[in-house]
Parts: C-alpha cells; sequence; structure tokens
C-alpha cells in the first residue's frame, strides 16, 4: 500500500506530463527571441516588452480584473444569500423554482447563457459594456458561491445560531457575529472561484459585451485565431505564474492553519 | 429583513436567469428580419389587446421544422453528441489510472498530488486550449518530435480535425473526472482488497470485482461531468477543430455571429436544452444515490 | 431518606402557598401529523433542579426548546415568573440554554464567548469583564480565557457552555443532555459539580437528559416522559420506590416484571401470577380493581436467596440458577421459575473470600418482604 507499483508510478508520470507539458512548452517558448513559435533561437524577453507596449491589450486586461472584481464580489453577496436561504429557510413560495435557478446555470452551455443574455439585454435597451458584462458574469458565478458556500453551511451546526439568539442575539447579529465569521474561508473560496471564472470567460463576455469594453479572453481569442504568436504565448505565462503563486499561497496558508488547529486540538 | 434575503436574489435569477429563457423560447418561434432587432414580430403592448393576439398568432414552429429539414442541423446534434462521447471515454481511460495511482500513493504525498490536478483548472481555460495549438499544428512540437525518432517520415495532421477536439477535451476536462474518481477510491478500505485476496481472487480479479464497482459512482459523475459541458462546447472546436468539425456549440455561435439569424440560434438553442435535459437528470439521480448512500 | 416535617427539605412543590416559577399549562405540540408533546403540564419551582427524563423522541428536547422560545407551543400556555412566553421570542427571553453540543462560537476565545450574552445586553465593558472573570472563577476555567475552543479539553469546553449561560443570570437555565458528550467517570464528577453551581447561583435548573443515573443523582424532582406524555413527576425516590406505572419501573434501575392479574386488596395488593401457587404480595402502586390484568414489580437487589425454604415470608418462590454474574461489589443470579419466568437477584459481597454458597444448576428460594414489591396495573 505504501509502495507504489509501477504501474501506478507510469501512470501518474504520464498524466502529469500530459497535464504539464504543454504549459511548459508556452512558458519556455515566450523566452524565445525568434518569432517562429517552434523554432528556439535564443533566450529573451522582448515579447514581455512588447506585451507591455500593447495598449490595446492593457485596456482589456485592465477591463479584466475591472469585471471580475466587481461580478465576483455581487456574485459573493448574492450566492451566499441564496446558499443561507437555500440551506436554513425552510419552506417558501416558489423554493423549487429557486433551487432550481440556482443549480441550472452550472450545466448550462455557455452559448446558451450568453445568447440569453444578450437578447435580455436588447429587449430592455441596454447598451452593452462593461456594466452588461458583470450583470452576466455575476449571475452565473453567483450559482457557483452559492454551492461553495451551502455545502458549507450544510455542516454548520445550527445550535450555533440558536445560542446566539439565546443569549440575547437578534437574527442580524446572530448571522454577523456568528455565522458569517464560521464560514468566512467558504466565502472566501467562494470569491476566488468566481473571480477565475470571470478572468477566464470567453463566451459569455463575447455575447453581452460591446465595442466600448473587450475583455482579456476575448482580445487573447481573436488573435489566437490566426495562429500562435510569441506575445500571447508571453501573456499567457503571466497569467500562470500569478496563478500558480496564488493558488500555491492560499493552499499553503490553508495547510498551515489546519495543522496548527490539529496540533492545538492534540494539545488540549 | 427575511424577505429581503430571499427576495434580492430571487429577484435577480428570476430577471437575469429565467426572462433570458423566455425571450429565447419567444425568439425561436419569430420569423428573422432585416431591421433591428433582427427578427419579427415584436410586441407592441401600446396597441392593447388585439396586437396581443395579432403578436401570438405570428409566432410559429417554422424555424424548428427549418432545423429538422437542414441536416446541418442533425449532424451537428449527432456529431456533438458523438463527440461527446469518445472524449469522455477517452478521458476515463486516462484518467481513472491517474485517479487510482493517486488514491493508493503514500498518504502523505496525497494533497500535493491533488494540487497538481487542481492547479490546471485554476489556469485560464482558453490559454490550455491554446498551448496545443503549436503542439499539434503541421510544424509543431509533436511533428518535430515523431519526425527527430523517426516514427514518422512527414509530418501528420492533427491541427483542425477530430482528433484534435478530442485532445483538447480530454486535456481541459481532466480534472473533471479525476476528482470524483479519486475522492470515492480515497475512501475505499484497503482492507476490502486483501480480503478479496484471502478469499481467493487474484489481484486482477480483486480490482475487477471490488475496486471498479465502488468506484463506479464517482465514475459516473465523472463522465456526466465531461460529457455534458462538452456537449455545448464552443472554444475547443473552434480553435482545434477543423471545418469539418460539427459541434452544436460552433453551430450556433456561427449562426448567430455569422448568420445574425437569431430566430435560428435561439431554436438551437432551445433544442441543445432539451438534449441536455437528459443526462442532467441521470447525473442528479446519480448525486442523489450517493448522497443517500453515505448517510 | 428525606424525613418529611423538617423545615430545611426543600420541597416546595409541596407547599400549597408556593408560587411555580415556570407553569406549562395543558401544552400540545404537533410537527404536522406528528404530535412531539401531548397535553403536558407541569409547575416547576424557584431553585428547582428538575429533570426530563425519557428515551430519545420522547418529546423532552421538544419541551425544552419551547421554555427557550424555539418552537412554540400548538396548543396550551407557558409561563414564566407569571408571564405568558408566547410571543417572546428568544433573544428576549430571561431564560438560557446550554446546548447539547455546547454550541460554543469555534471563532471566539473562552472570554469571549462567556461575554457574548453580556455584550448583547449593552453592559459596559467594566460590567463585562468583571462578569467574565466571575463567571471563570465560578467554573475555574481562569488561565484558559484567552483559549479558543478546539485548544481545551472536553470537560473544559463543557464548563465554558455552563459558564456562558449563567453569565447573564437568567432566571431559569436549560441544560440539554449537558453531560452526554463526557466520559463516564468525568461525567460522574460534573453531575456533583453541577449540583454546587446550582446550588451557590440559586438559578432554576432544567435538564434534559436520557440518562436516568444522571437525573436521580441531580435533580430535585424528575418528570418521565413516553411518546409526548408524561407519565410521572416526583422526586427520584419515589421515581424509584413508588413508580406509578410498568413504564417507570423498568425504564429506572432494574426491575423484575412479573404478569398476572389482581387478587384481594387489603392491607397490600394480591398478584395472581400462576395456577396452584400461592399471590404474590405487594404494595398497590396505583388504583387497581381487582380481577384486572397488573404487572408485579421487584428490584433485584429487595430479593433475598437461600438454600432452605424461608417459611417467615409469605413471597416465596422456588427456582434453578441458570447464570451467575460476578460484578465485584456484588453478584447477581438469574433464577429461572418452574413456571417460565427468570426472575433475577443481586446479592452484595460482604466478605472477601467468597464462600460459594450456590452454582448453576441449584434449587434456590427467593423471598422479599410484602412491602418490597409494587403491584402495578397493565
Amino acid at each position: 500500500m505504501n509502495r507504489l507499483s509501477t504501474f501506478n508510478i507510469v501512470s501518474l508520470t504520464l498524466g502529469f506530463a500530459f497535464l504539464y507539458i504543454p504549459m511548459l512548452i508556452l512558458v519556455i517558448y515566450s523566452f524565445n527571441e525568434s518569432k517562429l513559435v517552434t523554432v528556439w533561437a535564443g533566450f529573451s524577453t522582448k515579447w514581455y516588452g512588447e506585451l507591455l507596449q500593447n495598449e490595446a491589450m492593457i485596456d482589456a486586461a485592465w477591463v479584466t480584473v475591472k469585471v471580475a472584481f466587481l461580478s465576483s464580489s455581487l456574485a459573493t453577496i448574492l450566492g451566499t444569500m441564496a446558499a443561507y436561504v437555500m440551506v436554513r429557510r425552510g419552506r417558501f413560495f416558489g423554493r423549487t423554482l429557486f433551487s432550481g435557478m440556482i443549480y441550472a446555470p452550472l450545466v448550462m452551455p455557455e452559448v446558451i447563457t450568453g445568447l440569453s443574455l444578450l437578447l435580455l439585454f436588447i429587449a430592455i435597451g441596454l447598451d452593452r459594456g462593461v456594466l452588461t458584462i458583470v450583470l452576466a458574469h455575476t449571475t452565473f458565478a453567483m450559482c457557483y458561491v452559492s454551492v461553495v458556500v451551502s455545502s458549507r453551511l450544510i455542516s454548520f451546526d445550527d445550535s450555533l445560531e440558536e445560542a446566539a439568539l439565546d443569549l440575547g442575539a437578534t437574527q442580524w447579529e446572530a448571522f454577523r457575529l456568528v455565522t458569517l465569521p464560521i464560514i468566512a474561508p467558504a466565502v472566501i473560496s467562494g470569491w476566488l472561484l468566481a473571480f477565475t471564472l470571470s478572468l477566464d470567460d470567453l463566451v459569455i463576455a463575447s455575447f453581452t459585451s460591446g465595442p466600448s469594453a473587450t475583455t482579456l479572453p476575448i482580445k487573447i481569442f481573436s488573435s489566437v485565431r490566426l495562429g500562435v504568436s510569441p506575445e500571447i504565448n508571453a501573456l499567457s505565462t503571466i497569467i500562470i505564474a500569478i496563478v500558480t503563486v496564488g493558488v500555491l499561497t492560499a493552499s499553503i496558508i490553508s495547510k498551515r492553519q489546519i495543522t496548527r488547529r490539529l496540533q492545538e486540538e492534540a494539545a488540549a | 429583513m427575511r424577505r429581503l434575503l430571499v427576495g434580492i436574489p430571487y429577484l435577480w435569477l428570476l430577471v437575469l436567469f429565467l426572462v433570458p429563457f423566455g425571450i429565447v423560447a419567444k425568439i425561436s418561434l419569430s420569423d428573422v428580419a432585416i431591421a433591428i432587432p433582427p427578427y419579427t414580430p415584436t410586441l407592441d403592448l401600446s396597441g392593447g389587446w388585439s396586437a396581443i393576439r395579432a403578436y401570438f398568432a405570428e409566432l410559429d414552429f417554422e424555424n424548428f421544422a427549418f432545423l429538422a429539414s437542414d441536416d446541418l442541423y442533425w449532424k451537428a446534434y449527432l456529431s456533438s453528441l458523438k463527440i461527446a462521447a469518445i472524449s469522455t471515454f477517452l478521458t476515463l481511460l486516462v484518467g481513472f489510472p491517474m485517479a487510482y495511482a493517486m488514491a493508493r500513493a503514500p498518504a502523505a504525498w496525497r494533497p500535493a498530488l491533488l494540487m497538481l490536478v487542481i492547479l490546471p483548472f485554476w489556469t485560464s481555460f482558453l490559454i490550455r486550449v491554446y498551448a496545443w495549438i503549436g503542439i499539434l499544428s503541421t510544424e509543431g512540437f509533436l511533428n518535430q518530435f515523431l519526425l527527430w525518432i523517426g516514427v514518422i517520415n512527414e509530418p501528420l495532421t492533427i491541427l483542425n480535425t477530430n482528433l484534435a477536439v478530442y485532445i483538447g477535451i480530454v486535456y481541459t476536462y481532466l480534472p473533471f473526472m479525476i476528482l470524483p474518481i479519486y475522492s470515492t477510491l480515497e475512501k475505499m478500505d484497503g482492507s476490502l482488497l486483501e480480503a478479496a485476496e484471502d478469499l481467493g481472487c487474484s489481484r486482477a480479479q480483486a480490482f475487477w470485482l471490488i475496486t471498479v464497482p465502488l468506484a463506479r459512482p464517482g465514475i459516473i459523475a465523472g463522465s456526466f461531468l465531461v460529457f455534458i459541458p462538452t456537449l455545448g462546447e464552443f472554444v475547443i472546436p473552434s480553435l482545434l477543430g477543423g471545418s469539418g468539425t460539427l459541434m452544436i456549440g460552433k453551430v450556433l455561435w456561427e449562426e448567430f455571429f455569422n448568420n445574425r439569424d437569431w430566430p435560428v440560434a435561439s431554436a438551437v438553442a432551445i433544442i441543445l436544452l432539451l438534449i441536455l435535459i437528459i443526462p442532467i437528470v441521470l447525473f442528479q439521480k446519480n448525486q442523489q444515490r450517493q448522497a443517500e448512500a453515505e448517510k | 431518606m428525606a424525613s418529611s416535617g423538617q423545615a430545611e427539605v426543600f420541597a416546595p412543590w409541596e407547599d400549597p402557598n408556593e408560587v411555580p416559577l415556570i407553569k406549562i399549562a395543558g401544552v400540545t405540540k404537533r410537527f404536522g401529523d406528528f404530535t412531539a408533546i401531548d397535553n403536558v403540564s407541569i409547575d416547576i419551582y424557584r431553585q428547582e433542579f428538575f429533570a426530563l427524563l425519557g428515551p430519545s423522541g420522547c418529546g423532552k428536547t421538544t419541551l425544552m426548546r419551547m421554555l427557550a422560545g424555539f418552537e412554540t407551543p400548538s396548543e396550551g400556555l407557558i409561563s414564566i415568573d407569571g408571564q405568558d412566553m408566547g410571543a417572546v421570542p428568544p433573544n428576549q427571553r430571561a431564560v438560557n440554554m446550554m446546548f447539547q453540543s455546547y454550541a460554543l462560537f469555534p471563532h471566539l476565545s473562552v472570554w469571549d464567548n462567556i461575554a457574548f450574552g453580556l455584550r448583547r445586553d449593552g453592559l459596559s465593558k467594566d460590567k463585562v469583564a468583571a462578569r467574565v472573570e466571575e463567571m471563570l472563577k465560578l467554573v475555574q476555567l481562569g488561565q484558559f480565557a484567552r483559549r479558543k475552543p478546539h485548544q481545551i479539553s472536553g470537560g473544559q469546553r463543557q464548563r465554558v457552555a455552563l459558564a456562558r449561560s449563567l453569565a447573564k443570570a437568567p432566571k431559569l437555565l436549560l441544560l440539554d443532555e449537558p453531560l452526554g458528550a463526557l466520559d463516564k467517570k468525568l461525567r460522574q464528577e460534573t453531575q456533583f459539580e453541577l449540583m454546587d453551581i446550582q446550588e451557590k447561583t440559586g438559578t432554576t435548573f432544567v435538564i434534559v437528559t436520557h440518562d436516568q443515573e444522571e437525573a436521580m443523582t441531580v435533580a430535585s424532582r424528575v418528570a418521565v416522559m413516553d411518546h409526548g406524555q408524561l407519565i410521572q413527576v416526583a422526586t427520584p425516590e419515589v421515581i424509584y420506590e413508588q413508580p406509578n406505572s410498568v413504564y417507570v419501573a423498568d425504564f429506572i434501575g432494574d426491575v423484575n416484571l412479573i404478569e398476572g392479574a389482581v387478587g384481594a386488596i387489603g392491607d397490600g395488593a394480591e398478584l395472581l401470577w400462576a395456577e396452584g401457587r400461592a399471590a404474590l404480595m405487594g404494595q398497590p402502586g396505583a388504583d387497581l380493581s381487582k380481577g384486572s390484568k397488573a404487572t408485579f414489580a421487584i428490584r433485584p437487589e429487595k430479593i433475598a436467596i437461600s438454600a432452605e425454604e424461608p417459611m417467615d415470608r409469605r413471597n416465596r418462590v422456588q427456582g434453578k440458577i441458570l447464570d451467575i454474574g460476578y460484578l465485584g461489589n456484588l453478584s447477581t443470579y438469574h433464577v429461572e421459575l418452574p413456571e417460565g419466568p427468570v426472575v433475577k437477584c443481586e446479592v452484595g459481597n460482604r466478605s472477601r473470600i467468597e464462600r460459594r454458597d450456590f452454582t448453576w444448576e441449584d434449587e434456590v428460594w427467593l423471598s422479599w418482604s410484602d412491602t418490597a414489591g409494587l403491584v402495578l396495573p397493565g
């Protein structure tokens, strides 16, 4: 059990090679001198320089971050509310419809979500731009947040909130002082998930953006359609680096906390 | 307070999720027109009751009849189902041994291995698909490598074929397959296999009679998690697939953006949804069964 | 044990002039079709340590949650200190509860947990601090004030929960299975600590438990519940020695039950249990009518075992030893009567070197006094 068989070692090695080699190639060739992306012509960082000069790209990146920040924050508030309602409030009018609307966007093809939202924005005469992308991203991201938060709320001991009420807290105080601090890690991971989903989304953004607002994925997609470019490799490397550092930091922090907690519990 | 708590997210989803579907359904029954918006009829409430009646009278199933008569759409739906099914199977073939090896790995390694599986999931989907263009193209790394070791004499055409689409799907959806299988295998008690061997099973028999049945809920969940989103996939077929790659997500996109035929795009969306309902319901049932079994 | 008539005996329920702190009058609680509480009336007096005892699902927890305000009665009234509690939400009741899971806020320190309720009352900082210190002293947790709940032991957590619920000096403290999570030894120590604290603070305690030993140890009175109904409310001595029903006799402690019919009723009551056998004599446990179905209840420790027939006792039966259990402080004999029933009898092991009087298959006589057993209806 403790030693892996050769077969297991081989499947892990090949599997992770499959997962990581494509990204590795991308990163390596972003430092390639040549414009020809498959021929190595020496180390250079010139594509990063060119990328920083590409104002359209920088603008799109800025729009993307802005949209992601706004929509993930909104989605976190709405998604947490929805999770709280679903887990804690017993019955209310239209509960089945509500839960259906929360879970449906998770399995909905993006082309359909994008199309339907675009048709709505046109029907009500809303000009397409940052606002419409934020609305669209908030809608599908809030469902992911609500799933993450409700899985935490389900394992939450109901008597904690009852204890707060029993000690004289109002409903709002019980939520703010007891429930929220305890579910905070889930709320934060919900926010991170929503932020990443928004950063990453191409299809829904393509439907709901207008000429005034182009996001980075839209920009990348239109340039990638023409083939591989070293500039996009450089951009990809930057994104991969940011994500890797972010995810590793987050997991190291949470692992440290868990280890410390286990040690303290053992000592108690 | 309580009303607001229920009301705000409820209203949000009603307006931004349910109403848009109503609009899609409605436009799928309308006719295309050279106007802004490019369909007719449009509802004019100022016309009163008779205008509403006239409006409903003009809606028909013409677009659906058109989809049924034009075999492009039939082929696109069937080909989406085929591509989704084949790539789900391929993902299972790649994912199961990995999940199995991870579950068998020493406990101290597992968090790190899990991290390695999850990390690509946080990285941009678009970039991960893009990475394969450089690998699979005629002068790409794969062909260079194969030519160099002498397996082939002239470069293979992989990019812009269905094969490239399969590779892209397996690559991007692999974590969705590994994670559920890993979580069922990880819970499995190692002494079960020892018991099976003690009772006279060979290693291989123990694997087929014990491990695979116990991993079944994970295999089913993982397969649906790959199959369902793949059906409506757009990015992978449009970047890695060729003109011969028919997938319904791509067709919808082209109807909408290239042909500007909103009514037909809407009808395509409605039918895609109807096709999706079956696997989604099956998936839900599997999840419920698993949740009940765990109680 | 209690010699009635002495002034210092705590028995407000026997004083007709005493006003109860809590009045539960004709309370019924239904959840859909299910009746959790069925027309229950209880009066609980100031400074009582009152136990609600019953198996899980008997309605004891629901009754307690109604006192706390988390459930409202479907019918009937609950009043505390003369005030009808019908419309009072939990956060405005002078009632505090110690939860079964303790419900300690995991993100707050011991100190902040205890201060939580005081701060909700808008007390000044100094007053909160003074009261928290006082409570920490009461439960002897001064040096753990800055720790988080997961950094202290189970027994300490239990004391934090107690301190937190007592901090606001409630008129009534509810304890939901307060010792359920502790191991046996700690539980016994804590029972006495709980009684001590109850006495020191003079707070009225209502405890919910399924552990009859715990209820008997701590409570001034015990209410035995089953299927949402109140079966008997009495002091532990009365519950043990004079149960009013087979259910209570069987639920509390060990008991031998012999079924039969009511015979003559005079000084005591007779139970006719087998053709051609002398009737068993016991005290009537409740109203009996001659000829009706009844059960004779006798505790194992009240039965004597002997080789010769004890001619001086009316209640004597002969049987064969089926099983012997040696428990250290006492031995248990399972004796099978020719008529079928197996009677359990307990004998204390007083001398260290035990002379084995009886062994398996021995024919022995069991006997008990006329007042040792009870004849109960049903």
